[in-house]
């Protein structure tokens, strides 16, 4: 579905991303690890095609297209959902409103009809109980004065609405209670079908005990420097990365 | 923005003024320039009677002892009065009798203004006064409105057919003496719309004025007189366009409010005057006085305003609050982009007691544009328990563009309470680049957040104009962040 290759990315001349190659398969589930700053969230970015982070080199192939000639709105009329760390507020603008012009946006995509107001608030209102998300949050501004948890269950409640292939979740489970953290991951997992692929991005083991990944990988410096199957966020969580650090550091040296 | 964004944003540009067109019509017009011979000239061609001459000239000696104001954070180019047509209007028959009579070029001009003059091919509840350049071509319903009594008719009818209505109201809330451009109009002014809901009249459609400025190197100069009397009710809605012109025209209008014991009126603008090119150049000069008198117990003016056109507006819609009890309103979306120059505002006199006024200005610039509120809000010594709440608001898209807050409070009565709120926000790149991530485009998420922002004022257009509107603001917006 996804293939990263050699990916290099700089902020202002800074290079953020040093080489990334990364592949994703239909049905499968990423965790990306890694400490602050490492450029995980860069990674998100770029892939949801955020201009301010420049390409240097590599490509991107999403569904057997060149990921990186695509304008953002494209990416996501063609499955891409970013879930943001930290999601923006649009003042003046509903829910119901934003929503709706997204969901017919991406329905115009595949030659479907606009929904009627009635089949609309018909979708929200199910899609509502399915991840578990306060009615009342739907009918105001676009994440204005949401808590950060309300912020985070919102992402997912758009992510239920437009149905992603690929979701990448930038830390969506920070700054969740705990029920809030089982509400997000339920979301996930029953918004998830066989065929779709999900890329979350966390600092904790906990939320890989609700969505279980086929892949962990930690990102450090730009690049990614361990992958391994589910049991490596256990041992991130027990150690910490300063053991991984050290190995990079120590691989760089000699 | 990046240089795809930029690519992208200059393509939409091309969405030109839609109302930019010129139509063939046979026109009467009267030589360049201004002078007594010229005002008393209009007058005659409108077989005025005497009185309304007096009041041309008395107004036309004033003006000539005045200057043109510079107080406004504007820039003005000297406009030149000798290079300006005073009277243009469509040859007609004596008077339109019927529909039948009036040139075809003419109606199609306002069916491609999607204002059709034919009654039974209009929106349903509403009644349309067509002003093209200094005359009213016609005005639809006015039998049906009639029948309640109401007398909705241009200008011209009005001071033939209700002489003492007329006498008895015009100039009474803006006198020739206001300012400068009411100076000059009411010396000059040639038609406008006229109308009168008697005692106890809830007005049964929505009435409205078109303005059309066809002629070139023309003024349009246009008087509303509107009369609620007591316990009446009325809604009206002007709208405006122009033909695009590397000149710039100047429209310098009156229009006056009066609102009788426990009488409501609600007045409504889409104004969308040529706006220029990219380049700033033409362009109307839109320098309008309207004011209201609430002079009832109880009764309410409220005007809506939504600003997208001209190359320069300066217009401030005001209450004067006399009557206790008496609520004033003005709701205002004001949009400058590219070269546009807007100072606007309102006036709130609180004279009577207990009366309310509320301020809800919303100011968008973009491109170059420069947009300043000004407002005032006094309170004179009786006015207990006056109350006023100003919201004013600026939102910028780009950083080329300036929005300027001009608030004057001035309280003689320590019971009153005044509130002031200001804010300024930009459309972030972030908010714009989480709409796309959600597949709305870059323009789709400019018209989201912009209609967002708009919402409370259009919500107070009426329902039939509030979708227009929104369109309206989304087009002059096209092109302009980058
Ligand atoms: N807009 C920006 N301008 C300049 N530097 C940036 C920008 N965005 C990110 N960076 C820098 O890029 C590096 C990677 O940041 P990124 O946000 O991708 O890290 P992260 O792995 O997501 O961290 P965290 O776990 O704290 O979310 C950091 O050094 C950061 O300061
Ligand atoms: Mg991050």
């Amino acid at each position: 579905m996804l293939a990263i290759e050699n990916l290099k990315v700089e902020i202002d001349g800074k290079k953020i991303l040093k080489g990334i190659s990364l592949e994703v398969k239909a049905g499968e589930i990423h965790a990306i690890m890694g400490p602050n700053g490492s450029g995980k969230s860069t990674l998100a970015a770029v892939l949801a095609g955020r201009e301010f982070a420049m390409v240097t080199e590599g490509t991107v192939t999403y569904m057997g297209k060149n990921l990186l000639d695509m304008p953002p709105e494209e990416r996501s009329k063609e499955g891409i959902f970013l879930g943001f760390q930290y999601p923006i507020e649009i003042p003046g603008v509903s829910m119901v409103n934003f929503m709706k012009t997204a969901v017919n946006e991406h329905r115009k995509h595949k030659g479907l009809e606009p929904l009627s107001a009635s089949d609309f608030l018909k979708m929200m209102r199910d899609k509502k109980e399915l991840v578990e998300i306060d009615s009342k949050l739907a009918n105001r501004s676009v994440n204005e004065g949401f808590s950060g948890g309300e912020k985070k269950k919102n992402e997912i409640f758009q992510m239920a609405m437009l149905e992603p292939e690929l979701a990448i979740l930038d830390e969506t489970d920070s700054g969740l209670d705990i029920d809030a953290l089982r509400i997000v991951a339920n979301g996930v997992n029953r918004i998830k079908r066989p065929d779709t692929s999900a890329i979350v991005i966390t600092h904790y083991q906990r939320l890989l005990d609700f969505i279980v990944p086929d892949v962990v990988h930690v990102l450090y410096d730009g690049r990614i420097v361990k992958t391994a199957g589910k049991e490596l966020a256990h041992e991130l969580e027990k150690k910490g990365y300063d053991w991984i650090k050290k190995e990079v550091d120590k691989n760089n040296l000699s | 923005m990046g240089k795809d964004k930029d690519k992208i944003i200059s393509e939409v540009t091309s969405g030109e003024y839609k109302y930019g067109f010129y139509s063939d019509i046979e026109m009467e017009q009267i030589p360049k320039g201004l002078s007594e011979d010229v005002v008393r000239i209009i007058s005659k061609k409108k077989n005025e009677p005497d009185w309304l001459l007096e009041f041309r000239l008395k107004a036309f000696r004033h003006w000539q002892t005045m200057k043109m104001p510079e107080w406004a954070n504007l820039i003005i180019p000297k406009i030149n009065y000798q290079d300006i047509i005073f009277y243009s209007a469509p040859k007609q028959k004596a008077k339109y009798e019927s529909i039948d009579d009036i040139d075809p070029e003419l109606k199609k001009t306002f069916d491609k203004l999607g204002i059709p003059l034919e009654e039974q091919k209009h929106l349903a509840g509403v009644a349309v006064d067509a002003v093209m350049d200094s005359v009213s071509v016609k005005t639809t319903f006015r039998e049906t409105l009639a029948e309640s009594g109401i007398i909705f008719c241009s200008f011209s009818d009005a001071v033939k057919e209700y002489p003492d209505l007329v006498k008895r109201y015009m100039g009474t809330v803006v006198p020739y003496t206001d300012n400068f451009f009411a100076s000059l109009n009411s010396a000059v002014f040639s038609d406008g719309s006229f109308c009168y809901i008697p005692k106890g009249v809830r007005c049964p459609m929505e009435l409205s004025t078109y303005f059309r400025i066809n002629a070139a190197s023309t003024g349009q100069f246009e008087r509303t007189l509107l009369v609620a009397d007591e316990e009446s009710y009325v809604s009206y809605l002007e709208g405006c366009t122009a033909p695009m012109r590397d000149e710039n025209q100047l429209h310098a209008a009156i229009v006056e409010i009066i609102a009788e014991n426990n009488a409501e009126v609600k007045y409504s603008t889409v104004q969308n005057w040529y706006p220029g090119d990219k380049n700033g150049k033409g362009g109307i000069f839109n320098f309008v006085t309207k004011r209201g008198l609430c002079r009832g117990e109880n009764s309410k003016i409220s005007w809506t305003q939504i600003e997208t056109g001209s190359a320069i507006t300066w217009k401030y819609p005001s209450c004067i609050l006399k009557g206790d009890n008496s609520t004033g309103e003005f709701y205002s979306v004001a949009v400058v982009n590219n070269h546009q120059q807007a100072d606007t505002g309102t006036k709130m006199i609180h004279i009577g007691k207990n009366t309310k006024s509320t301020i809800v200005s919303k100011g968008i610039s973009a491109g170059q544009g420069q947009n300043s509120y000004r407002g005032l809000v006094k309170v004179l010594k009786n006015a207990m328990g006056a109350r006023n709440y100003s919201q004013c608001d600026s939102l910028l898209l780009g950083d080329k563009c300036g929005a300027h807050t001009f608030p004057y409070i001035e309280v003689d009565n320590q019971t009153a309470i005044v509130e002031h709120e200001a804010t300024t926000s930009k459309i972030g790149e972030d908010q714009i680049f989480y709409c796309n991530q959600r597949g709305i485009s870059t323009e789709g998420a400019i018209g989201l957040i912009v209609n967002g922002y708009a919402r409370e004022v259009i919500n107070k257009l009426p329902m039939e104009f509030a979708v227009e509107a929104q369109k309206l603001l989304q087009i002059s917006l096209e092109g302009s962040v980058g």
